[in-house]
């Protein structure tokens, strides 16, 4: 595993870091959130995304994809975080995508991967429950026998993405206790579905996130992915795939809070000089410039064992979301810290960072939660 | 034999004075009849001329087979590759060969008494006389001065000049006349460290790498050399994990999970660091192999390692609680002796070789672009 980009991995980077200083800027993030619009994301900046390739970069080519890597993955997410562009891409292509593409039949694979992957149609997994914290395999949500198909019931709250959704992948416990590993079922439900309820949550970051209520919905025995009661590794391993990617996209997020300090340090003067001119601030400076290195190392290992199908895909997703969120909310404080007074209005941008940070941190787990992981995963 | 190395002073070290056992003697004199003390050095220095790829396949069978390094020093870490890259083709002759043969152990000397962070500030005096310099002044922080053949010296030849501009690069023999060492003893107890008093010591011109008054230069080039070994060496040596084996024996007392979750959590804490830390070490490592220049990840290792080194100590002596006290005598083992030593040896990792409020200086303004 060698810790460097190819060249074709640095074009892509290229390509879409003029993406986004293109078609995206702080300021359409902030007209976005103004508009209150329930999809909180462009329609067409997400078919521009898949028309240059980017939602198929990780799915074999006879759906379509460019057979490509998580690596190539990574440097995409990590110039949309550098915007910090809402367009569902992460949900799409690591919760939804590739949970069908490791879990799914053939013939779901078919049907549901073209269109994924050209954009028209968009799939997420609704796993997050009210009272499950960061774990993942807490499944309070039922599904029971009915007839030749099931019908479900429970809540599932900020779905990522999750409001104009097409479909919904939706863990349900087909047996077992709340937080058992085995007796869970994938079902893939189409959010028209009678008995579901779609609603945008408002959180302080814009983002698109719903809370979902399925109250009686039923489900044929072909929508459900994978094996009846074995939904637990599959799902397992999409949340890791979003955790790292969602890694990457931190990263991003970080390195351009980083730059926008820096540039105010270089520019904002008190006492007749620079402010960065000043020990205490160069030394805060230098240190969260530490974190983003020490980050990218860690991201890029945990994209790099997730291309070579290395086993130890948990502990480096700990490690890096870890990493990540220390890091990202270290560096939106100090960021708003720096600017001063400015930093706590709303006219500046640099409060969509610190807002930002703390969602992220928290999304799939924060520090505290991924070294107790690692911890266990390494048998302390 | 050949075993692996447990602490820095087990190591063979070379030069005069050493004393070897006889299979440690046998281990350099095989290895360094093929150059691969030096695997990557030029054959007709005496190295091995291997590429750094089979250099790298090299150290990794070694690593494999649990051999030691055949020798270690400041020679083959420091001075021999600056000579490589800045020396006359007459020093690398001189210098090089008994660098790789293990006959020569080299001390650097760079800070003084009123010189530390300051290391420009250096007030040591070397004037010309017909093919001769006078060096008169002390240097500090000498490690190894005392058990060392030849000195790499920063002097000053211009008093007048802007003073990194009045600077220069000296090899120094430290059986010279006037060289005189005192070895300084440090919170832990000991110390590698000594003081180096220089009256009125004769160096020969030809000795001088760069230019006179280019000695800053040389200096900067060296730290590059430096800072890469240095996060290297503060790696613990002891194969598993430690901190663990520690946790266990003072808290759990057994295989299950660490009992304490405060220690448990700062342990984990550490190694997910350390792991953050090696990970960016071989990013490094990979960009260079790849054919890219090293980028400023480079200058984060130094404050970085020395720091989480520091926590992994002062964590260790939490760990040990009062078995972490003693000093010697009974009702301690010798490695919770060790332990204390090496935590109170530790605090100097973030002050030796530029501390670490320099490194973050150097950070601002070198990565950053942060004004003076």
């Amino acid at each position: 595993m060698d810790l460097v980009l190819t060249e074709e991995q640095e074009l892509l980077q290229q390509t879409a870091r003029e993406f986004v200083t293109k078609n995206s800027s702080l300021r359409r993030i902030r007209a976005v959130r103004d508009s209150h619009a329930r999809l909180g994301y462009s329609r067409e900046l997400y078919s521009e995304m898949a028309k240059l390739g980017w939602l198929g970069i990780v799915f074999a080519e006879e759906y379509g994809g460019m057979a490509l890597g998580y690596t190539d993955l990574m440097v995409v997410l990590e110039e949309l975080g550098r915007g910090l562009m809402p367009e569902p891409l992460l949900s799409a292509v690591l919760l939804g995508g590739m949970t069908i593409a490791s879990a799914g039949s053939a013939t779901q694979r078919a049907a549901l991967l073209p269109p994924l992957i050209n954009g028209e149609l968009r799939v997420t997994l609704a796993h997050q429950e009210p009272r499950g914290r960061y774990n993942p395999l807490h499944v309070e949500t039922r599904a029971e026998r009915s007839g030749d198909g099931w019908r479900l019931h429970g809540t599932k709250t900020q779905v990522l993405d999750g409001a104009g959704a097409d479909r919904l992948i939706i863990p349900a416990r087909t047996g077992g206790d709340v937080a058992d590993r085995a007796g869970i079922t994938l079902f893939l439900v189409d959010t028209q579905a009678a008995g579901l309820s779609i609603e945008r949550q408002w959180r302080i970051d814009s983002r698109n996130v719903a809370l979902v209520r399925i109250e009686d919905v039923y489900a044929r025995e072909a929508d459900v992915l994978g094996t009846v009661g074995a939904g637990a590794p599959p799902l397992a391993a999409a949340v890791d795939r979003a955790t790292i990617g969602l890694c990457a996209e931190m990263l991003g997020s970080m390195t351009a809070a980083l730059e926008m300090t820096l540039e105010y340090l270089k520019t904002r003067k008190q006492f007749g000089v620079l402010i960065g001119t000043f020990q205490a601030l160069k030394h805060r400076a230098a240190k969260m410039y530490i974190e983003t290195e020490l980050a990218r190392s860690a991201v890029l290992a945990a994209h790099k064992a997730l291309d070579e199908g290395r086993p130890d895909v948990p502990q480096l997703a700990a490690l890096a979301k870890a990493r990540c969120s220390d890091a990202f909310v270290l560096i939106g404080n100090e960021a708003v810290q720096m600017h001063g007074g400015i930093g706590m209005t709303d006219e500046h941008d640099v409060g969509f960072f610190i807002k930002r940070a703390r969602a992220a941190e928290i999304t799939f787990g924060d520090a505290p939660y991924h070294r107790n992981r690692f911890a266990d995963l390494h048998g302390y | 034999m050949y075993a692996p190395l447990r602490t820095t002073d087990d190591a063979c070290w070379g030069g005069r004075k050493a004393v070897y056992p006889p299979d440690v003697k046998h281990w350099l004199d095989v290895m360094a009849e093929r150059g691969w003390t030096a695997p990557t050095w030029p054959r007709q220095y005496g190295g091995g001329g291997l590429s750094k790829a089979e250099a790298q396949v090299l150290s990794q069978e070694m690593a494999k087979l649990g051999l030691r390094p055949p020798l270690v020093g400041f020679g083959l870490t420091m001075i021999g590759p600056l000579l490589l890259q800045e020396g006359s083709e007459e020093l690398k002759r001189i210098h090089l060969p008994p660098i790789i043969r293990g006959e020569i152990r080299w001390c650097q000397g760079y800070s003084e008494p009123g010189a530390g962070s300051d290391l420009a500030g250096l007030q040591t005096r070397a004037v010309l006389d017909g093919d001769d310099f006078i060096i008169n002044g002390q240097k500090i922080w000498t490690s190894y001065a005392d058990k060392a053949d030849w000195m790499f010296i920063l002097v000053r030849t211009d008093p007048d000049a802007r003073k990194q501009e009045g600077i220069t690069f000296l090899l120094m023999d430290m059986d010279s006349p006037g060289v005189s060492v005192k070895p300084i003893r440090l919170i832990s107890g000991s110390s590698p460290f000594c003081e180096t008093f220089l009256d009125n010591v004769r160096v020969p011109r030809s000795q001088v790498v760069g230019r006179i008054n280019g000695g800053w230069a040389m200096a900067k080039a060296l730290l590059g050399h430096e800072r890469t070994m240095i996060a290297d060496i503060f790696k613990d040596r002891q194969p598993g994990n430690p901190l663990l084996r520690l946790a266990r024996r003072h808290i759990a007392d057994s295989e299950s999970r660490i009992a304490d979750p405060t220690i448990r959590d700062r342990i984990t804490q550490v190694d997910m660091d350390q792991a953050c830390l090696d990970l960016t070490l071989k990013r490094s490592q990979d960009t260079m192999k790849a054919g890219h220049k090293p980028g400023p990840e480079t200058s984060i290792f130094k404050y970085y390692g020395t720091e989480t080194n520091m926590r992994r100590r002062e964590l260790m002596v939490s760990i040990a609680g009062p078995q972490a006290l003693g000093w010697d005598g009974p009702g301690f083992e010798d490695d919770e002796l060790t332990l204390t030593r090496d935590w109170l040896r530790s605090r100097g990792n973030s002050i030796e070789g530029g501390t670490s409020e320099i490194q973050l200086n150097i950070i601002a303004k070198r990565v950053l672009g942060l004004p003076d």
